[in-house]
């Protein structure tokens, strides 16, 4: 084999290569989850597929526009790679809270008729405890208030006997 | 510290407990957590921890709403007041005249829910009325 030939057979092994290699610019669907993994980390009940740079997003956060910044996020981390997102977190209903004073005294009413040595009033939503109390029924009181949903239940002021 | 820490171990329990619907989150200075255990043990449990990691519950800084998934209309549950009967009413408040009584550790039919506060049970005397559903315990 003459020196020519090898050379012209190293010449076109290596346009063979870097051709390959440029068509292969194209980032491989596992490197492409591991990016946008990162990418959406601060969300870790979303999970991350990817299949032909098509990216999914699945799991649950707690507001629309944390899901709306997932997919932005998701676009975002390798721009050439994901060619499209496929949304499908889903948005947690919000914690119901009762900040309704008058519903909350209405029903406060019943949760505390079996406590007649205690007193609770509302104000913003705020369930404030007084009076006394002996320690066995502190527990009672305490869920029979919180099943109300109320935004905080103060029993600071209440004496425990 | 941050809430999150302090009830650590409540958290862990409950996201550990099968709780469908879990749901926890800090609003205003106060852990909210609702959800529905799949047993009375488990939500007697949670309330455990949390008594411990908060006695009294003086802190005020969770507000934590369990119910119990077997609390269904024709299941039983068992009458968990102190001493006293519990009274069953003609309609679903304490303003409700009283048309019966059910003795502590009583078990009864729970006929359908009124409201988060009150259940139409059937005594075991055949008693119809609502009950606070807060005495009542469901049974498996």
């Amino acid at each position: 084999m003459s020196l020519k030939k090898v050379l012209s057979m190293f010449l076109v092994a290596g346009v063979v290569t870097f051709g390959t290699i440029s068509c292969k610019s194209k980032i491989s669907d596992a490197d492409l989850k591991t990016k946008v993994e990162t990418a959406v980390s601060a969300s870790p009940a979303v999970l991350v597929d990817v299949k032909d740079g098509v990216v999914t997003l699945t799991g649950t956060v707690g507001s629309e526009d944390e899901r709306m910044a997932l997919e932005s996020s998701a676009k975002a981390a390798d721009t050439k790679g994901v060619k499209s997102v496929v949304n499908n977190i889903t948005v947690k209903a919000p914690i119901e809270i009762n900040t309704n004073d008058a519903d909350l005294t209405a029903k406060i009413v019943d949760a505390t008729k079996d406590f007649p040595t205690v007193k609770a009033t509302v104000v913003g939503g705020v369930i404030t405890v007084t009076g006394t109390l002996e320690q066995a029924r502190v527990m009672v009181l305490k869920q029979s208030l919180d099943a109300l949903n109320p935004k905080k239940v103060d029993m600071s002021a209440l004496v425990v006997k | 510290m941050s809430l999150l820490n302090k009830y650590k171990v409540l958290i862990d329990t409950a996201n550990a407990s099968g709780i469908s619907d879990l749901q926890m989150a800090e609003q205003d200075g106060v852990l909210q957590i609702r959800g529905t255990a799949p047993n009375a043990d488990v939500k007697n449990k949670l309330w455990d921890i949390y008594n411990q990691i908060d006695p009294n519950f003086l802190s005020g800084d969770v507000v934590m709403n369990v119910d119990v998934s077997t609390a269904v209309a024709g299941t039983q549950a068992r009458v968990i007041t102190e001493n006293s009967n519990l009274n069953v009413r003609k309609g679903p408040g304490t303003d409700q005249p009283i048309v019966g009584k059910a003795a502590k550790n009583e078990i009864i039919t729970l006929i359908s829910r009124a409201n988060s506060q009150w259940w139409l049970v059937r005594t075991k005397d055949g008693e119809e009325g609502y009950c606070y559903a807060q005495y009542l315990e469901p049974i498996g």
